[in-house]
């Protein structure tokens, strides 16, 4: 198929998609007249029955619990999927040059990172990783949760690594230690579910004590336990993943400092 | 105008989808296709809006203020999440196409037999 032959065919597909979408969103209340009914009565009942002030964190590790144990576990298949793509093969590691062919060709060099870049980029570190804790831990009662704080957690490592502070990278993400901390927030997660059913209850019931008054730390029960645990599960499946694409340009850097 | 958001997700899933048909590499076909999914992250939540609503956070304003509807903005996360998933998986195997062809052009790596 010729691209302009696909690009012809791509025109065709695309109005008709254009006109189904048309008529779909015709059918759509206007932008502004959400109808209900679930938001407004998950919204009238959030606060009563959990105790968080942060309604969507409550739908996310109660409400629709399950749903949020399903995707945790697409996360964790998705690092296990990757380090299983990015294996190294056999004899891989002689074929690895110093440099890339394009970079040969262009006579470049890898410029060292500047002194003010990193320190810069260390003095962030601390504040980056704080509030990823504060995120992790804060889901009950503000706009956060296990999902966003874990990033951030993650991005502290990363800037480590930008900072050209390569070898000191890999020391600070053992992977034996974030596999192991993977596992224990994803299955964590299952197992305050299935603590609910030893308890006769259903799976991923909020069996923990609600705490005194909404808009606490203390408040909420499981919502703020396994928002914590997804934060681990996150953090630690990040630093994998960015890990694992990081790992080629690593063996790379870490080699030729061992050599000058 | 009552469609207007409705209207920038046609746009995006179209825009992206163009991105997806033309391009010539495997980077930019998954940056295409991650525009494609961007358009659901705008399609949940102008569902979701109540004009006027606030974010439903209650922390610090009155527990019967109006506002949007928080079960999409869940399911953006969800949404979010498993896009990051994907996203690793497909840059992965974008890595061993280019280690083992030596191209990331999807036109010749047709020509590998895949």
């Amino acid at each position: 198929m010729t691209p302009k032959l696909r690009l012809w065919l791509f025109a065709i597909a695309a109005a008709g998609l254009v006109a189904c979408y048309l008529w779909a969103f015709g059918g759509l209340p206007g932008f502004g007249n959400y109808p209900g009914p679930y938001g407004p009565e998950i919204l009238k009942r959030a606060i009563p029955e959990t105790n968080a002030t942060g309604v969507v964190s409550a739908i996310n590790f109660d409400y629709r619990g399950f749903d949020t144990i399903g995707e945790e576990f697409i996360l964790f298949a998705a690092a296990a999927g990757m380090s299983v793509v990015l294996r190294r093969l056999r004899g891989e590691r002689e074929q690895q040059q110093d440099r890339s062919p394009a970079d040969e060709v262009m006579n470049r060099n890898v410029p060292p990172t500047s002194s003010p870049l990193r320190v810069a980029t260390l003095v962030l570190v601390g504040p980056t990783a704080l509030l990823g804790w504060w995120l992790a831990t804060h889901a009950q009662t503000n706009p956060s949760g296990g999902f966003q704080g874990g990033v951030i957690l993650a991005s502290a490592l990363m800037l480590v690594y930008l900072s050209g502070e390569s070898i000191a990278f890999r020391r600070f993400s053992p992977v034996d230690l974030l596999d192991a901390a993977e596992a224990m927030g994803a299955g964590g997660f299952a197992a305050v579910g299935l603590a609910a059913i030893v308890q006769g209850l259903p799976f991923l019931d909020n069996y923990l004590p609600l705490g005194s008054s909404p808009g606490t730390v203390t408040s909420s029960g499981t919502i703020a336990l396994i928002s914590f645990l997804v934060g681990i599960e996150v953090a630690a499946a990040f630093i994998l993943i960015v890990g694992e694409l990081l790992e080629q340009t690593l063996l790379r850097q870490v080699r030729r400092e061992g050599k000058s | 105008m009552q469609v207007f958001p409705f209207l920038v997700v046609a746009w995006i899933v179209i825009v992206g989808l163009y991105g997806l048909i033309t391009s010539r590499d495997l980077i930019h076909q998954i940056v295409c296709l991650i525009v494609v999914q961007s358009s659901t992250y705008v399609l949940l939540l102008g569902v979701g809006y109540v004009t006027g609503g606030v974010a439903p956070y209650f922390y610090d304003i009155g527990r019967r203020a109006l506002a949007v509807d928080p079960v999409v903005q869940a399911l953006a996360l969800t949404d979010v999440v498993v896009e990051a998933a994907v996203t690793a998986l497909l840059l992965s195997l974008a890595v061993q196409a280019h280690k083992r062809f030596g191209t990331l052009d999807p036109h010749d790596l047709a020509e590998f037999k895949g």
